[in-house]
């Protein structure tokens, strides 16, 4: 059955495709996870219904309510489109140093957009925003750094739908953003299927982003638990980069960067299961597709221009 | 034993403004000693007093963030490349 009686209705159980010409071998395959099939794009809409619809139920967000969020897009554009269907007023804070598209997008779907400065990248972002909720009480701060049920969407749709697609699932590779994917997803697999690997990329951006004042403006995610995860890979723009073309180039998967973060850890963690000799299926989550990235310059010229290009941007 | 180490700016001023440094040491631990012999009060930003790592630092060895791989125990050879960054926020 593919008919919704509405968009939202038409969010998660997204279709699960196998990279046959990424995959190393017939017992070490590579699948992927496409979350940009979801309504605004992203994988983020499952954790903005989500919260939204927890916010609801706890009575913190009534009609006409006013949401703020930080954001560097995704979520901020999920938000969005959920808000306007469900008569709130959003307000997004969000790097200046993100993409053209996504600031475009916010504003198509009704939301205000707060510029945050570049250095410090999200950092920045979370401490306006936190600053303006202060100032704000009657603002509601969703706050998918914290909101358990930013996690709980993904153990309740993205890690039942892996396993019921692929029960042979042997390793989760996924971007560490605000971490609610790899909390959800991860905590439910390895609840049903105690010897999956759990894999972060981690996105390693230009210098700039890194630019903080003084060590005690980083941030951890208040939703972040190692313990669910088993290792941690940090991955740059050039790598992230080559891997997001050759994964639309071999396999005709047209991926946002950060999913080429993904797909270069999933290489590195199927190209140890070879040397091993063990069987692996490496799911790769794809947490959005490549269009809010054309202007960047991403998909043109050599790597090294579109390295250079993305150095200082925000590309996960 | 020579390791190389990538400084963040904000660490710079321990390393007169330099991006990479060399270290030795055969664990982590031991690099921070080293480092710290020659780039003084390095090694205090990084670790705390109590002897693991800065809550909003992230060291990675070869890109695998030690955290996972033994922490300040985590072993090193010859050529290793060692990454130091603040925690900063996705999403």
């Amino acid at each position: 059955m593919a008919r919704y009686d509405s968009i939202l209705d038409a969010l998660g159980d997204t279709p699960l495709v196998g990279l046959p010409k990424l995959s190393p071998s017939a017992e070490v395959r590579l699948w992927a996870k496409l979350e940009d099939r979801n309504p605004t794009g992203s994988i983020k809409d499952r954790a903005a219904l989500s919260m939204i619809t927890a916010a609801e139920a706890d009575g913190r967000l009534v009609p006409g309510s006013t949401i703020l969020e930080p954001t560097s897009g995704n979520t901020g554009i999920a938000l969005a489109l959920v808000s306007r269907l469900r008569g709130y007023r959003l307000i997004c804070v969000m790097p200046e140093n993100t993409s053209e598209e996504r600031r475009q997008l916010l504003e198509l779907y009704g939301a205000q957009v707060i510029p945050s400065p570049a250095a410090g990248g999200s950092n920045q972002a979370v401490a306006v925003a936190r600053r303006l909720a202060a100032e704000n009480p009657d603002w509601v701060m969703l706050d998918q750094y914290s909101n358990a049920a930013n996690a709980a969407a993904h153990t309740a749709g993205t890690g039942p739908e892996l396993l019921r697609d692929l029960p042979t699932i042997t390793h989760l590779v996924a971007g560490l953003g605000t971490t609610g994917t790899l909390m959800g997803t991860g905590r439910y697999l390895r609840e049903h299927k105690p010897d999956v690997t759990i894999v972060a990329a981690e996105p390693r951006y230009g210098e700039l982003v890194y630019g903080l004042r003084n060590l005690d403006e980083g941030f951890v995610p208040e939703l972040y638990d190692e313990k669910v995860l088993s290792r941690r890979i940090s991955v740059g723009t050039s790598d992230a980069l080559r891997r997001t073309r050759q994964l639309v180039g071999e396999e005709g998967v047209f991926a946002g960067p950060s999913t080429g973060a993904v797909v270069h850890a999933a290489l590195v963690v199927a190209n140890e299961a070879v040397r091993d000799g063990r069987r692996a299926d490496i799911v790769i989550i794809v947490a959005d597709a490549g269009w809010k990235y054309l202007s960047t310059g991403a998909y043109t010229g050599t790597l090294d221009e579109a390295a250079e290009a993305l150095d200082g941007q925000l590309w996960a | 034993m020579a390791v190389e180490v990538r400084i963040p700016t904000i660490l710079r001023t321990h390393t007169s403004g330099e991006k990479i440094v060399q270290g030795s040491g055969d664990t982590l631990q031991a690099l921070f000693t080293d480092l710290d012999s020659r780039h003084n009060g390095l090694a205090g930003r990084v670790i705390t007093a109590e002897g693991g790592l800065h809550r909003f630092v992230n060291v990675y060895v070869n890109d695998e963030d030690v955290r996972f791989t033994g922490g300040l125990g985590t072993t090193l050879k010859d050529g290793d490349s060692v990454t130091i960054l603040p925690a900063v926020a996705g999403g």
